[in-house]
C-alpha cells in the first residue's frame, strides 16, 4: 500500500481540513493548553455564576471574624481584614479583575487593528505619518504609560480600561500594520485589483482573512499583561474603589496582614498569578498551534 | 558610522518632541483644575483667577505648551505643587535610587536568562527545555507586586533574615554601596528581575535555536571544531541581539518600578510618582514622567547604535 501511494497511483481522496479545523486539532492535542484552557474557562465561569457559587455574601464584614486563617469552619479560605468570606470575595473578584484585564485588549484589538490595517493598506505618507506616530507611544515603557494616564485621569474602572486602551492600541497596531504590509503586495492581491476588485472588497476578502489570526495571537498575548497592569493599577488605588472586591485591590488591603495571617493575605495575588500564566501558556499554545512566527 | 549615528539622532528628535508633547498634555486630560489641590475652598473667583495666572494656566494651550518646553529644555521642571521644592532636584535624587534597583535587577534577569536560555535553546524539547521554558513563562505572568509581597511574607516576616522596605537602616532616602544597604536591596532587586529573566530567556532560546540551525554551524562541526569552539560561535552570534534586549528591559525596569518600589518603599522614582498622583502634584507628576520617558528614549538610541556598531550584519541604510 505504501508502495502504491508513494508511486502516486490510487491514493485516496481525502478532502483536506479546513485552517481553522487545523489549528483547533492541534490545539486540543496539546495537554498544556487545554489545561490552561480549561483553568481560565473555571475560573470565568465562578465569576459569571458568582451568586451561585460563592458560599457567602462578599461584603458581609463581621468585626469578630476579622483575618481568620485559611481552613477556618465557614470560612474555607480564611476571612479578610473585615471579616469577610475570602472564598466568596476571590469568586467575586474574578468578576472586575477579568473584565478589567480582558476589555483594553478586545478594545486595542478592535482599534489597533483598524489603524494597522488601514495604515498598512494604504500606504505611502499616510502610513510614515500614523506609524511615526505610533512611534512616540513606543517611547514610554507601558507600565510607565499605563500609570501615567491612571494618574492623570483619575482613579475609577472606566479610567483604568481608557488608559490600558491607549497602551495595547499602538503595540497592536504595528502589529496589524506589518502583517498588512506583507499581505498588500502579495500577488493574489495584486491579482483581484487588476481584476476590478475595490479596496474594501480586497480588504474584506483578501486582507482581514489573512491578516485578523496573526493579531488575534499577538492580542491574546497581551491578556496576561493587561490583568497584571489592572490590577497593579487597583493595587495602587488606581483602579476600582473598596468594598468591591477586585484581587488588586484585595491585595492592597490584605498587604497590613501579611504578619498575622500571611496565606489569606498572599491569595489575591495568587489568583491573578494563575489567571495570567493560564492565559499566557493559552496563547503560547494558540501561537505554535497557528504556526505563528514573531 | 558616525553618518549612521546622526541619523538615528535625527530620527528620534521628532519622538522626543511628541514624547513631551504627551507628557505636558497629561496635565490637561486631567480632571478639573490643576490648582484644585492647592487653591483653598473659600478662594473667591478673582484670587482664583490671579494663582491661574500665576501659574501660567490662563494662556492659550500651545502657548503654554511653547514656555514649559523652552523652561524645560533650560533643565527647570517647575517646583512641586505640595513641598514647594524645585521637581528636577527631586526627580534627580529619586533617579539614582531607581537607577540602582533596576540595574542589578537586569544584571540577575539577565544572568539566569542567558543562562536558561542557553540551555533550553541547546537541549531542545528536552525536559530541561521544558523547566527552563516554564520558568520564563511564569517570569512574565507572575504578578512582580504580588511577588514582592511573597517574598516579604517569606524572608522579612517568616524567617526575619531581610528588612521588608526601606533603602537603607537609617531610614533616609538614599542607597549607598555598603554591606547594611546591599541587605535592603536584596529583596526588591530579586522581585523585579524576574520579568527581565523570562524575556530574555525566550528571547536567547528562540536565537540560539535559529543559530544552531544554521549551516555554518554544520560546516563548523565538520571541520572537526569542538564543541566548546562551536559553542563560542554561538555566543558570539547571539550576543548582539541578547545585549540589546537586556539594555532595552534596564529602560522598562527603570520606568515601570513603580510598583515594585511601592511594595518595598524604595526611595525611587516609582515612589515619588506614586506621590505625585496622591497628591495630585502636577508638576512633579509631569516632570518624574518626562525625565523616564527621555531616558528610555535615549536608551533606545544607545541600544540601536550600539548594536549597530557591534554587529556587522545589520544594514546601517
Amino acid at each position: 500500500m505504501a508502495a502504491i501511494a508513494d508511486a502516486g497511483i490510487f491514493v485516496p481522496v481525502k478532502a483536506s481540513r479546513g485552517y481553522w479545523a487545523s489549528v483547533a486539532h492541534r490545539l486540543i492535542r496539546d495537554p498544556l493548553a487545554m489545561t490552561a484552557a480549561a483553568i481560565v474557562l473555571i475560573i470565568i465561569l465562578a465569576a459569571i455564576f458568582a451568586p451561585w457559587v460563592a458560599p457567602a455574601d462578599p461584603y458581609k464584614a463581621s468585626m469578630i471574624r476579622r483575618l481568620r486563617p485559611v481552613g477556618t469552619p465557614g470560612y474555607l479560605l480564611g476571612a479578610d481584614e473585615l471579616g469577610r468570606d475570602m472564598l466568596s470575595r476571590l469568586i467575586y473578584g474574578g468578576r472586575l479583575s477579568i473584565f478589567m484585564g480582558v476589555m483594553p485588549v478586545l478594545l486595542a484589538f478592535g482599534i489597533g487593528s483598524g489603524i494597522g490595517i488601514f495604515a498598512g493598506y494604504v500606504g505611502g505618507r499616510i502610513n510614515a505619518l500614523l506609524m511615526r506616530t505610533i512611534d512616540i507611544f513606543f517611547a514610554f515603557p507601558s507600565v510607565l504609560l499605563a500609570i501615567a494616564l491612571s494618574g492623570a485621569l483619575g482613579a475609577g474602572i472606566t479610567n483604568s480600561i481608557v488608559s490600558l486602551t491607549v497602551v495595547f492600541t499602538p503595540q497592536i497596531a504595528r502589529v496589524a500594520e506589518a502583517v498588512t504590509t506583507q499581505i498588500r503586495t502579495r500577488d493574489y492581491v495584486e491579482a483581484a485589483r487588476v481584476s476590478g476588485a475595490g479596496p474594501f472588497t480586497i480588504v474584506r476578502v483578501h486582507v482581514l482573512g489573512n491578516v485578523l489570526g496573526p493579531i488575534f495571537v499577538y492580542a491574546t498575548s497581551l491578556i496576561s499583561v493587561s490583568m497584571i497592569l489592572a490590577s497593579g493599577l487597583s493595587f495602587l488605588g488606581l483602579g476600582t474603589k473598596p468594598p468591591e472586591p477586585e484581587w488588586g485591590l484585595m491585595l492592597n488591603t490584605l498587604r497590613t496582614a501579611i504578619y498575622n495571617q500571611p496565606l489569606v493575605a498572599a491569595l489575591p495575588g495568587l489568583m491573578i498569578f494563575i489567571t495570567s500564566l493560564s492565559f499566557n501558556i493559552f496563547s503560547d499554545g494558540l501561537r505554535s498551534a497557528m504556526d505563528v512566527k514573531q | 558610522m558616525l553618518l549612521y549615528t546622526l541619523k538615528r539622532i535625527l530620527y528620534v528628535t521628532p519622538v522626543a518632541l511628541g514624547v513631551s508633547v504627551i507628557v505636558f498634555l497629561l496635565v490637561h486630560i486631567a480632571p478639573g483644575d490643576p490648582l484644585t489641590s492647592i487653591m483653598p475652598i473659600d478662594a473667591t473667583a478673582e484670587q482664583q483667577a490671579e494663582m491661574r495666572a500665576a501659574y501660567g494656566f490662563d494662556k492659550p494651550l500651545a502657548v503654554q505648551y511653547g514656555i514649559w518646553l523652552w523652561k524645560v529644555l533650560h533643565a527647570d521642571l517647575g517646583n512641586s505643587i505640595a513641598t514647594g521644592r524645585p521637581v528636577l532636584a527631586d526627580v534627580s535624587r529619586a533617579v539614582g535610587n531607581s537607577l540602582i534597583l533596576a540595574s542589578v535587577s537586569t544584571l540577575i534577569g539577565f544572568t539566569f536568562g542567558t543562562f536558561f536560555g542557553f540551555v533550553a535553546g541547546y537541549f531542545q524539547n528536552s525536559p530541561l527545555d521544558k523547566i527552563a521554558s516554564l520558568l520564563s513563562v511564569i517570569g512574565v505572568s507572575v504578578p512582580h507586586y504580588w511577588l514582592g509581597m511573597v517574598l516579604v511574607i517569606i524572608f522579612s516576616a517568616q524567617l526575619g533574615w531581610l528588612p521588608p522596605t526601606g533603602a537603607g537602616p537609617d531610614g533616609s532616602g538614599n542607597w549607598r554601596p555598603d554591606p547594611e544597604h546591599l541587605r535592603y536591596l536584596i529583596l526588591p532587586a530579586i522581585t523585579m528581575s524576574v520579568i527581565p529573566m523570562g524575556i530574555i530567556s525566550r528571547t536567547v532560546r528562540a536565537l540560539v535555536a535559529d543559530i544552531l540551525a544554521q549551516e555554518f554551524i554544520q560546516a563548523l562541526r565538520a571541520k572537526g571544531l569542538s564543541e566548546w569552539g562551536v559553542f563560542k560561535h554561538v555566543v558570539t552570534n547571539a550576543a548582539p541581539t541578547a545585549l540589546a534586549v537586556m539594555g532595552l528591559q534596564l529602560g522598562y525596569l527603570l520606568g515601570g518600578s513603580v510598583l515594585v518600589e511601592t511594595v518595598f518603599a524604595w526611595p525611587g522614582t516609582g515612589f515619588l510618582l506614586n506621590a505625585a498622583i496622591f497628591q495630585r502634584d502636577l508638576p512633579l507628576l509631569q516632570g518624574t514622567i518626562l525625565v523616564l520617558a527621555m531616558f528610555f528614549v535615549f536608551l533606545n538610541l544607545l541600544v540601536d547604535v550600539l548594536q549597530t556598531a557591534l554587529d556587522p550584519r545589520i544594514q546601517r541604510s
